[in-house]
């Protein structure tokens, strides 16, 4: 690995870039560069790993046991692409992606990066992008006031910096990685008081038929493992149909609903999570079509059997390209990378298929268990667009549940992207990653149609702010000078 | 609910803001319409532009156009029951050498002397009233006073929905393939079948030299991507919108206080697929000059750019009025990036045009016939 720390160290063009440092990143980067193709991995992040293995390199948690053997795996693959010949830039952001205008012929695009306060341009002829998964946005009534945030946040900050929440913790929602962090974080000493399930009673019914599959797969130990560790020791709150954050300027208590029966629950932190889905902002940005994954709920890119988008040269793999798991994102990884080598002419399409083939085949088993728990954990409508008027859909704009469904209605509104014009939602720094799900899903509930028919907001570049002052300031390379000459 | 027309006085060809605005007029003046839109009204330019509701600095064949629009402007809430955010806080062209400030004059001067009062040359001093961040060294500028901005989405949907409440049938997602002349009726087909009036408006914005073309009346359109962005919030530090006689800058700050550039730089328009590239090199050199004339915007992020795909004739004119070739013709595109702000008053005069024959509003100078005529 050749680590890349200031922005005039990049060379003018890679043959590959790969974005984002989570198992799929690393080890594409990895796959690539040990076939012989000129790589550079950039991520925002001070260190390899991305959400799963964050901090892995450099994590403050000494005791193995509280993170588990499987966050653990992780050290193996960054100790990999260590040994390859790469190019890793952490720190970086890459905040946007383009046809690359001056090449003569072939896939080619122009990237703009950003590393310490300076940005530049420079190619690339293959990209894979591997940004990973987001949590699904779960607003409920309170969910603004401090003292509540996602599951995912206070693993973040328990992985780079060992803080565990304080006080009396509520853990909410549905899906693996809550029962992960409930086990998590009370092995690390939190104060559990409740795991409240939402998981809708019906889907067990909808998830059986994926049973057989599950219980020869992977996540079955795994899952119950997690289950029976969080279930044995923590108070353990099943069928909750209805959440809200109580509290006078900082939170209180949880309202909690399960059917008819109404509990309040006093607390100080209070950690939302309802399941990941593919953090899709930058393959939407940079043109790659998406279609809605009915059974996952949400919008995954389209692409072919080597992790190929719509837009050729561009290649999307980890839970980005759906959400499949650590395991799988580091396989889907590096058939992306055989994708792009071959495309590169390194390799024939023989020798990929070749390579491929046994990456292929553990992949299928890696992911055999995947529809039992897409059904099991689907969100309940109630969770994915909140019935009470006044909750907060929109952070950046504080933009309330109310609004868009009236906007949809009255003034006839049937996409996200005229909704911005009216309400501003999705205009915020965020750029709709926390209120996109949601106001779809408004939308569709108000004017009965389907997610798929509502569409999702079209991402407008730069992905990742930048400053006026590195944008004035852009290095203008030779070549590009020479192109805008001519 | 019945079905559908498909036959009425008067077929318009786009969605955007002329379309809208000619459709919602003509069907005030009792004629039925129908509007046959490819995507969703207000997709593309009307919908995407930087909102500059401007009369400073137009070409003086637009002026009469752009008048009866500005007064439509500042009463647009009882137009279309919806202010479009409409607000005029004035723009501004800042003058930066002694040399611009009289080439400022001149103009003054001149549209004084052809009976056209909106824009006031003003000195050093009211230029650093109203835009206190400016440099000391520019010597003053010029103002339009009723000028201001508005919410060019929220705009368009408000002229199609109220169109539609008066009786216009607005088919969203209906794309022209083809028009033809039957008789005296034209006959527009389409992916969901043909529409017959015998009165047909060319609104089609970046893809109207087709439908001209079609017509036999070619005309050289260019497709352009004029590009913005946009920063985060800043503390309120300017209120009219302001461009630059000598730079190629546009600049306004929102009540919310995020601040939208623009300058004209165009990226590459892929109208075929709806959609654009941006250039980032072309944007850096319009970050560049906000740098120079701002250093308060230095450190502040950049959180989106865009592009929209519009219509650039090469006098940067629209072609607006009767076709030269058939009775029942009517041209309203090629509004060269500056086409927002005459949506409301170019839609009454086309629906004026279109009912009675003629208007006395003078849109001489904009007619097709100068592309598609020789020079005698
Ligand atoms: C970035 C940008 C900034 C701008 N800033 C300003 C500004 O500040 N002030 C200002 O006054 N102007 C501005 N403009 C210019 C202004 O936006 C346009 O001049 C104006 O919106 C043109 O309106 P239109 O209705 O002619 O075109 P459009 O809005 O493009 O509408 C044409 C419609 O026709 C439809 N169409 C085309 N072909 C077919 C077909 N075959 N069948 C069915 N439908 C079809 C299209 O889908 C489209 O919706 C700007 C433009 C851009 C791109």
């Amino acid at each position: 690995m050749k680590a890349v720390t200031a922005i005039d160290q990049f060379e003018e063009s890679y043959d590959l870039v790969v974005v984002g440092a989570g198992p799929a990143g690393l080890s594409a980067a990895a796959r690539a560069a040990e076939l012989g193709i000129g790589v550079l991995l950039v991520d925002e992040n001070p260190a390899p790993g991305g959400q799963i293995y964050r901090a892995i390199t450099t994590t403050p948690v000494g005791d193995r046991e509280v993170l588990g053997a499987d966050y653990w795996r992780g050290a193996e693959i960054v100790a990999r692409f260590e040994r390859a010949q790469a190019g890793y830039a952490a720190r970086c952001t890459l905040w946007s992606i383009g046809p690359d205008e001056t090449a003569a012929e072939g896939e080619a695009f122009e990237i703009g990066l950003s590393l310490d306060g300076r940005a530049r341009l420079i190619g690339a002829r293959q990209l894979i992008l591997t940004t990973g998964a987001q949590e699904r946005p779960f607003p409920i009534p309170g969910w603004t006031l401090p003292g509540v945030m996602t599951a995912g946040a206070a693993q973040i900050a328990l992985k780079s910096a060992a803080i565990v929440p304080a006080g009396r913790t509520v853990l909410a929602g549905c899906g693996p990685l809550l029962y992960l962090l409930a086990g998590q974080l009370a092995a690390a000493g939190a104060e559990i008081v409740a795991v409240l399930d939402t998981t809708p009673r019906g889907n067990w019914l909808k998830a059986a038929g994926a049973l057989p599959n599950f219980l020869r797969s992977p996540y079955l130990a795994k899952g119950l493992r997690l289950m029976a560790k969080a279930r044995r020791s923590l108070r353990f709150v099943g069928g909750v149909t209805g959440l809200a954050a109580e509290g006078e300027g900082r939170l209180a208590s949880a309202r909690v609903a399960r059917g008819d029966a109404a509990e309040i629950i006093a607390c100080d932190t209070l950690l939302l999570h309802q399941g990941v889905i593919p953090s899709v902002n930058l393959s939407n940005a940079a043109g790659c079509a998406h279609d809605f994954d009915e059974a996952q709920h949400c919008w995954v890119p389209r692409l072919d059997n080597w992790f190929g988008s719509s837009v050729p040269g561009i290649a999307i793999a980890g839970d980005g390209a759906g959400i499949g798991g650590a395991e799988s994102a580091a396989l889907r990884g590096e058939i992306a990378a055989l994708g792009a080598v071959r495309r590169l002419g390194q390799i024939d399409l023989a020798e990929g298929d070749r390579q491929a083939a046994p990456l292929r085949s553990e992949l299928e088993r890696a992911l055999r268990g995947r529809r039992f728990l897409d059904l099991l954990y689907k969100p309940a409508p109630q969770f994915l667009a909140p019935p009470q008027d006044e909750t907060i859909i929109c952070r950046c704009e504080e933009v309330t549940a109310g609004q868009v469904r009236d906007t949809a209605t009255r003034l006839g509104v049937t996409g996200p992207n005229q909704m911005k014009a009216f309400l501003r939602c999705g205009m915020g720094p965020c750029q709709g990653r926390l209120c996109g799900p949601t106001v779809v899903e408004l939308i569709a509930q108000a004017n009965g149609t389907t997610p798929a028919e509502v569409g999702y907001y079209r991402l407008r570049p730069p992905v990742k702010p930048v400053t006026l002052a590195e944008l004035a300031a852009l290095q203008q390379t030779e070549a590009a000078v020479k192109a805008v000459v001519r | 609910m019945s079905a559908a027309p498909t036959s009425a006085d008067v077929i318009v060809i786009g969605g955007g803001i002329h379309g809208c605005s000619t459709a919602l007029h003509c069907a005030l003046r009792g004629a039925s319409v129908i509007l046959l839109e490819k995507d969703h009204a207000g997709r593309h330019a009307s919908g995407v532009n930087a909102g500059g509701v401007r009369q400073l600095a137009r070409h003086v064949a637009e002026i009469p156009l752009s008048n009866v629009s500005m007064a439509l402007w500042h009463r647009i809430g009882e137009l279309v029951d919806d202010d479009c955010g409409f607000t005029s806080d004035g723009q501004v062209l800042v003058a930066e050498t002694e040399e611009d400030l009289a080439n400022c004059k001149a103009r003054v001067d001149d549209l004084t002397l052809r009976g056209f009062h909106h824009e006031e040359l003003i000195d050093g001093k009211e230029l650093r009233r109203l835009v206190p961040a400016v440099s000391e060294s520019c010597p003053g500028g010029v103002i339009s006073r009723r000028d201001g901005a508005a919410i060019p989405l929220r705009a368009t949907q408000a002229f199609k929905r109220k169109a539609q409440e008066q009786g216009a049938s607005i088919r969203e997602g209906v794309r022209v393939e083809k028009v033809s002349r039957d008789g005296k009726t034209w006959r527009v087909a389409t992916n969901v079948g043909d529409f017959l009036a015998p009165r047909l408006v060319n609104a089609a914005g970046a893809w109207a030299d087709r439908i001209a073309a079609d017509l036999g009346e070619p005309v050289p359109l260019e497709v352009i991507a004029p590009m913005l962005m946009i920063t985060a919030p800043l503390p309120a530090f300017i209120k009219p919108v302001v461009i630059m006689v000598r730079r190629k800058l546009s600049f306004k700050q929102f009540g919310n206080g995020t601040v939208l550039i623009g300058g004209g730089y165009s990226g590459r328009a892929l109208r075929d697929e709806n959609r654009t590239v941006l250039d980032w090199r072309k944007l850096a050199t319009n970050a560049g000059t906000v740098w120079d004339l701002f250093p308060l915007m230095r450190g502040v992020p950049i959180v989106r750019a865009w592009a929209g795909i519009e219509a650039r004739m090469p006098d940067d004119l629209p072609v607006f009025g009767p076709s030269a070739r058939y009775e029942g013709l009517y041209h309203q595109f090629g509004f060269s990036a500056h086409g927002f702000q005459l949506g409301p008053g170019a839609g009454a005069v086309m629906a004026e045009i279109i009912a009675t024959g003629r208007s006395n509003v003078p849109i001489d100078g904009l007619g097709i016939a100068r592309f598609t005529q020789q020079a005698p």
